[in-house]
């Protein structure tokens, strides 16, 4: 268990290296750059954009500029941003906590929808519910996000009025069922996609598990129906689920990004976006750092919690 | 319900015509074509035949667990004597009646025991919801009983090993803990189905010697399904040849040993490797063709095509019936009078 803790940690930093270093040169690869504000100030003159990329530290090479990133990002000194001078951590720390409401909230609403959908369409295979479960999937699969995102605001929103079309909150108002109720259109967009891959891949560990021997013994001991689902079936076929489920997380997060910008959700991913629009180096790359510990954090929750849900997988 | 007209007073179980069909894309799948059983309490009878010949199918459907697509039938009449001693027909009984006989009255074991537990639930667990389910005691003596059942089929510090899970276990052991599952209710049957063919030969005779003693001390009677022979000599007490979904010969053990009368029998007995050392060895000889397709029996007797005695115009016309040899023998060919004259090769 230890030896499988720390392989898995000295896997991750390498992971998170790598992360930083094909970051780090994409961003600075990509066209324009953080001067590109600067350049529109009346009256500003090559010299002076000369002397601010100086200070920035913008004119030196980009391995030396990396090195001094990432020796400061280890001490825990992530930069300040370009655009408002907060320190990086700062700026992270206070669009987390929306992004986290989003992401729990469209997490429990597609796992419970999702377990409902994939253990029904199994049991009822080829009945009505499941072809329209399957066809849904593929539809929920096809839809763009932010499509959908803007669907809902048409019609929850702006037709019928009985949803906020964005925001945290109602300014003036922070109560618990405003916040409440401005997280209902964005929950349900980002969860669309995760409760249709959720229920696909139960349906199918359902199936599997149910044409098993042990599930043959169950009903030969004279096991009532209920018990062989609940207890030998639905218990057997979540176990594959524990590691799609480390699988979304990513899938999340960038769902996050685009269902944030359509409901105004000032959380990481709308910041991340921002970011990249002004080119704001150190937040952009403080985001990717985060967002990257939080993948490999997720998968290795997957792993323990896979470990500890099935007796016959041992970490070492 | 109407009692049978003709079960046999000393029958715990009668089988009467039962047939198993489903449609696949290919047709009609013939998977068991009026079998006809009975099962006296105490008793062992062995299924023996080819794969695919219906042994599995018959258990799964006295069992009511064949797989269920749509357009499967199960016709015929399985009667079950009570523990009130009147008879009751499983394939007439509600879906909640049948799952109260399961595991109760009739318990099964089957072929694979690798795979035949539940790798997440322990050992103690798969025993105790057993109990649990058809005697309504609580978890702790469920629990309780549950070690005793383990001792009872010599697993090596019962108690410990309740709180075990399946892949710790060794094949055989796993499928002593298959046993005490089926035994944990006291059933009046026990349906084997090819209880030992996974196993390694030393495992096979241990089971089979535990099945034996436990047999004896609980008084159960037994349908042993296998295809292999030397099983069927160490432990039937009567034996029922199966081929194509049908009964095509029916003895006791040792009359079916020394006096087998259908053609397929004799084949059957003949590709048994014998141990034997020095002397010439002599060739095996193996059936020519294999098993007919379901979907498509031949009209006459479903063994002709491969049969050496086979004649044309009455083997491959002629469906026979089971015909009586001597009291307790049954045989379904046309020739057997002919070749019981000396000429059965």
């Amino acid at each position: 268990m230890i030896r499988f803790l720390l392989r898995r940690l000295a896997q991750s930093l390498l992971l998170l290296w790598l992360v930083s270093v094909i970051g780090f040169a994409v961003l600075h690869l990509a066209p324009g750059g953080p001067l590109a504000e600067f350049t529109l100030i009346p009256g500003m003159t090559t010299a002076q954009l000369k002397l601010i990329a100086h200070q920035m530290g913008l004119d030196r090479p980009l391995p030396v500029q990396y090195w001094e990133w990432f020796r400061r990002m280890l001490v825990g000194n992530w930069g300040r941003s370009y655009r408002d001078s907060q320190p990086v951590l700062d700026v992270i720390a206070s669009h987390l906590g929306p992004t986290l409401e989003l992401m729990v909230s469209s997490t429990i609403i597609a796992i419970l929808l999702g377990t409902w959908v994939g253990v029904l369409g199994a049991i009822r295979r080829y009945s009505v519910f499941d072809y329209l479960a399957t066809v849904g999937a593929m539809i929920a699969l096809s839809i763009p996000t932010f499509w959908f995102g803007l669907v809902v605001i048409y019609i929850f929103s702006v037709e019928l009025a009985w949803l906020p079309a964005g925001n945290l909150y109602t300014i003036g108002n922070g109560s618990f069922v405003d916040y409440a109720v401005h997280l209902i259109s964005p929950s349900i967009v980002l969860a669309l996609v995760t409760i249709a891959i959720w229920s696909r891949y139960l349906r199918a560990s359902m199936l599997e598990v149910v044409n098993q021997d042990y599930i043959r013994t169950a009903r030969a001991k004279g096991m009532p129906e209920r018990t062989i689902l609940f207890r030998h079936t639905i218990r057997n076929a979540l176990l594959p689920m524990i590691t799609i489920a480390g699988l979304q997380l990513p899938t999340l997060l960038s769902g996050a990004l685009v269902t944030e910008t359509v409901f105004t959700w000032p959380g990481m991913g709308r910041l991340f976006l921002d970011s990249i629009g002004y080119r704001d180096y150190p937040v952009v790359m403080g985001i990717l750092m985060f967002s990257a510990v939080l993948v490999l954090l997720g998968n290795l929750i997957a792993d323990l919690l896979y470990a500890a849900a099935d007796p016959r997988i041992r970490l070492d | 319900m109407t009692p049978p007209p003709r079960m046999d007073p000393d029958a715990l179980l009668q089988v009467e015509d039962l047939s198993v069909r489903f449609r696949s894309d290919t047709g009609v799948v013939s998977a068991l074509n009026g079998v006809t059983l009975a099962v006296r309490p105490g008793e062992t009878v062995a299924l023996v035949g080819e794969s695919g010949s219906g042994k599995s199918v018959t258990s799964l459907a006295i069992m009511r667990l064949t797989p269920s697509p749509p357009g499967c039938e199960v016709g015929g009449r399985v009667w079950l004597r009570g523990t009130d001693g009147r008879p009751v027909d499983l394939l007439a009984l509600p879906g909640e009646a049948m799952r109260k006989v399961r595991g109760d009255r009739i318990a099964m074991i089957f072929q694979e025991p690798m795979t035949s537990l539940n790798p997440v639930l322990t050992i103690g667990e798969q025993i105790a919801e057993a109990i649990a389910v058809h005697r309504g005691t609580s978890r702790a003596s469920a629990w309780n009983a549950a070690g005793e059942l383990l001792e009872l089929v010599g697993i090596p510090e019962p108690r410990a090993r309740l709180a075990t899970y399946p892949h710790h276990l060794s094949g055989g052991m796993r499928q002593r803990v298959m046993i005490a599952i089926a035994l944990s209710c006291d059933p009046a049957l026990l349906i084997a189905d090819e209880p030992t063919t996974a196993l390694d030969v030393t495992v096979q005779a241990q089971i089979l010697d535990l099945l034996r003693r436990l047999q004896k001390r609980t008084g159960m009677a037994v349908i042993f399904i296998t295809h292999n022979l030397g099983v069927v000599a160490e432990i039937a007490d009567r034996v029922m040849v199966m081929y194509a979904g049908r009964i095509v010969e029916e003895a006791a053990m040792r009359t079916l040993f020394q006096a087998p009368r259908m053609p397929y029998t004799v084949k059957l007995m003949r590709s048994v490797p014998r141990l034997q050392i020095g002397g010439e060895r002599v060739a095996l000889e193996a059936i020519p063709g294999s098993v007919p397709d379901p979907t498509n029996l031949p009209p006459g007797c479903a063994f002709a095509p491969r049969c050496s005695h086979a004649m044309e115009g009455t083997c491959d016309v002629v469906g026979p019936d089971l015909e009586e040899v001597q009291p307790g023998h049954f045989v379904r060919c046309v020739r057997w009078r002919e070749l019981a004259g000396g000429t059965a090769r």
